[in-house]
């Protein structure tokens, strides 16, 4: 991003937070305004807190009687939405990756097919071909095709990598955010932003938010869950897996009715159905609160989930067929893609919003001291 | 030929409730609204409370304000300018109104989450009048009301035998319809610059409209001219001090100025007028309003200094600022001397001990300190006109009357527009909007029986 264009970018939501800390009409709709209330001067630094509380929900746009036509032109969802969008790749680990925000789509779409691609030229050069397409669903069949070692291997240290990458960024964002309030109680606060991160109190507790237009909705949350709750049950049913192979001695695949196959099967179809809904939203959704840029790396986001989840599904249909070992290529390829990825996209909402949940709370539990 | 049963002229929160509450008693209703839908609303949109009464603590209210506190709210603020029988229709009917609302969608705060101030009169709505203007447009919708915007009524007929007409102004240029009852809830005439200029004089031109610019008061002077009796006073409207860079029609909540009470306020001759102290509570928006308006040019400036500037909520718009009293009067346009006299006189007569100032005409009677420590910082004033208090006379059945009490054959009002019935005279917190959806419901109805019986 130009200077100039950073600038503006932080002028125009230091310009709408204040006259939204003037107004505070909306401060019954989420954690944001409580927090702007206590602020009389707008720092880089609150800018880069509050948009991180912000959870794009849209309802205070509709509700905003400065919005345009008004001479104001307020667009507090959209100013915010680049804001944050900034966060991310002002912290990024390692910071010269931070220009991989730019046009986030591209970089993270590429980077999932060149993996996919890999793993399936990868496969066809040293699987043999019998091992590659042959049938059956013995135990260690997958482990016909890539050994153990490879897939936990590759998965391991793309997602260790991952887990670095987005410690350290949320460090950076956590520490620029300055010292803890004084006095802050930590355990109620952490309580609450753990309750507030699960439950998604802030998208649509309540009244429901704006996921279209102007009227109320709970949608979005929903869909959110099913997506994020699909992921859970997914590292769950791989967590089970890996006890079942390991501790217990039993390789996979598993049967139908085992608790990773039972717990992948109802994550991978939250994650289908949950990306499928955010996605359709998004495409009818009211754009004027939007901001458009930044469209791309949210879809890029949902497409490498339905992707994994998509060919995780299929992998189970067809795991007693010769397509079983291509398909387990590209389920391995994309979940390689996926893990790479989450540092340098639109996943780092996720840590940098509960970061800032629990920031908010410990300021709540310092000043009601 | 009757287009419908109701036509409710206006599109604010009086008329949305009078087209609900007549559609719901079976009427079929049009609505004209005169602005565009991204700007619908009126002056509701920039509303976020109501007053009413209640016996005890709901989720949406504290404490209990009951009639009689009501009552005497109303008469403390009129000076008893109003009517005893539509106030308590107004009174006995708020406390059932939130629920009617909640009911047609309209969704209110809680009122313990933290937020919101105490208090035990007013309940909040969420999101601000905005949100309520949308919900209530949204179940205006779904009952079958039909809503026109853009559609400004530039006449009122009288019924000839049956039925009262109004002429519209709309795309496709003007156009007569008949309905079985008229709702007027078209507002004051806030907006409407000749009228203010004949009641006013030149500060009209100098005062800032805080809400909508739709208020040209057409359907009021049209009713007047019908024969329908006046009540309030034309020359008399509710005003706060607001930045006087505010836009001149819209500006809504955030361009009032929250801190002249701290600071001292001078005219543009850089001479004070009138004691800062004296309101320091919720009226020091309001007190300000008519003395601004009273400046020469209709303009004033808020002058303090660095230390004062932290006690109080800044601007929306940025503060003038200059390292000498002399530099900020001529940032100002005040002559230099003029302001650092005053300045001085007024720093000279503070009393270290009491906060207010001795031998200084006018004098600070209270949070007077000194204006000293660079950078000085100022702003400028201007007088911000929420609505006009002149209305016609209704019943409590929200029967437009003429002079004589006899209630115009199927013209009712609800709204800024019958408002000075109830508070001829100064202002409540959130009775405005109480006023609207308490009369609007009540002239929904009462339309729906009149054109359906």
């Amino acid at each position: 991003m130009r200077c100039d264009d950073a600038s503006a970018m932080w002028d125009q939501a230091r310009r709408a937070l204040e006259i939204c800390n003037a107004c505070q009409f909306c401060d019954g709709y989420c954690a944001l305004f409580g927090a702007l209330k206590a602020r009389r001067d707008l720092s880089l630094v609150d800018l880069a807190f509050l948009s991180n509380l912000c959870h794009n929900c849209r309802a205070c746009h509709h509700a905003c009687q400065y919005a345009p036509p008004h001479a104001f032109q307020l667009n507090l969802p959209r100013s915010l939405s680049r804001v944050r969008h900034g966060t991310y790749q002002d912290h990024a680990w390692p910071r010269p990756l931070g220009r991989l925000f730019q046009k986030n789509e591209r970089f993270v779409l590429a980077v999932t097919l060149i993996a996919v691609a890999a793993c399936l030229a990868l496969g066809m050069l040293w699987v043999p071909r019998e091992a590659l397409l042959g049938v059956g669903a013995e135990p260690k069949a997958f482990y016909r095709v890539v050994p153990w070692g490879v897939i936990a291997g590759s998965a391991g240290v793309t997602a260790g990598w991952s887990l670095l990458a987005i410690g350290m960024a949320v460090r950076s964002y956590w520490r620029s955010l300055g010292p803890v309030p004084g006095g802050a109680r930590w355990l109620p606060a952490l309580r609450d932003a753990l309750r507030d991160a699960v439950t998604l109190r802030n998208l649509g507790g309540g009244a429901g938010c704006s996921d279209r237009d102007e009227r109320l909705s709970r949608a979005r949350r929903r869909f959110h869950h099913a997506m994020a709750y699909g992921v859970a049950a997914c590292f769950a049913a791989t967590a089970v897996a890996t006890v079942f192979d390991h501790a217990l001695g039993w390789a996979a695949p598993y049967p139908l009715l085992s608790a990773p196959v039972l717990l992948g099967t109802l994550g991978g179809v939250g994650i289908l159905v949950g990306t499928a809904g955010l996605a359709w939203l998004k495409r009818g959704a009211d754009p004027e609160p939007l901001a458009p840029e930044l469209a791309g790396a949210d879809l890029a986001l949902l497409a490498q989930l339905f992707l994994v989840s998509a060919s995780g599904l299929a992998l189970l249909a067809v795991r007693e067929t010769a397509a079983m070992g291509p398909l387990l290529l590209v389920h391995l390829g994309s979940v390689l893609g996926f893990f790479a990825t989450l540092p340098y996209g639109k996943f780092l909402h996720g840590p940098f919003r509960v970061a800032a949940l629990l920031r908010a709370a410990l300021e709540r539990h310092a000043a009601d001291r | 030929m009757r287009r419908c049963d109701v036509v409710v002229v206006g599109g604010g929160a009086a008329a949305l409730c009078a087209a609900i509450a007549a559609r719901r008693s079976g009427a079929s209703v049009l609505l004209l609204e005169s602005a565009p839908k991204d700007l619908r609303g009126g002056n509701a949109r920039h509303s976020r409370n109501f007053r009413i009464m209640h016996d005890g603590p709901t989720p949406f209210i504290q404490g209990r304000y009951d009639a009689d506190d009501y009552r005497s709210d109303l008469r403390r603020v009129t000076g008893g300018r109003m009517d005893e029988t539509v106030a308590d229709r107004l009174i006995g009917d708020s406390a059932g109104i939130v629920g009617w609302l909640e009911e047609n969608g309209v969704r209110f705060q809680d009122a313990g989450d933290g937020n919101l101030p105490f208090s035990r009169k007013t309940a909040f709505f969420l999101g601000g009048g905005k949100s309520l203007v949308n919900a209530l447009y949204a179940t205006a919708g779904r009952l079958g009301v039909e809503v026109r915007y853009d559609s400004e009524v530039r006449r009122l007929e009288p019924g000839d035998g049956w039925a009262p007409s109004v002429t519209v102004r709309c795309q496709g240029g003007e156009q007569v319809l008949c309905a079985g009852a008229v709702v007027a809830a078209s507002g004051g005439f806030q907006a409407n610059r000749d009228w203010l200029r004949e009641c006013w004089g030149a500060v009209a031109d100098q005062i800032v409209t805080r809400g909508t610019p739709h208020a040209t008061g057409t359907v009021l002077k049209g009713l007047l001219d019908l024969g329908a009796a006046p009540v309030g006073d034309a020359g008399y409207g509710h005003m706060v001090a607001v930045d006087a860079r505010s836009p001149r029609f819209d500006g809504g909540i955030v361009t009032r100025l929250d801190g002249l009470a701290q600071g001292i306020v001078v005219d543009r001759d850089g001479c004070r007028f009138a004691d800062e102290g004296s309101d320091i509570g919720p009226t020091r928006f309001s007190v300000w309003g008519d003395r601004i308006a009273r400046c020469p040019g209709g303009v004033a400036f808020s002058i303090f200094d660095s230390a004062i500037e932290r006690r109080f909520r800044p601007s929306i718009f940025p503060t003038i600022r200059a390292g000498s009293v002399g530099d900020l009067a001529v940032a100002l346009g005040i002559a230099p001397e003029a302001l650092e006299r005053t300045v001085s006189a007024y720093n000279a007569a503070i009393r270290t001990s009491g906060g207010n100032t001795e031998g200084l005409d006018p004098p600070k009677s209270r949070v007077a300190a000194p204006i000293a420590v660079p950078p000085f910082g100022a702003y400028p004033v201007r007088a911000g006109l929420t609505s006009t208090h002149l209305g016609v006379r209704v019943d409590e059945r929200a029967r437009v009357l003429d002079r004589d009490g006899i209630p115009l054959d199927g013209i009712f009002a609800a709204g800024v527009i019958m408002a000075p019935n109830v508070i001829g005279r100064g202002y409540l917190a959130g009775i405005a909007m109480t006023i609207g959806a308490v009369f609007g419901r009540i002239a929904g109805r009462e339309a729906a029986a009149h054109a359906l019986r």
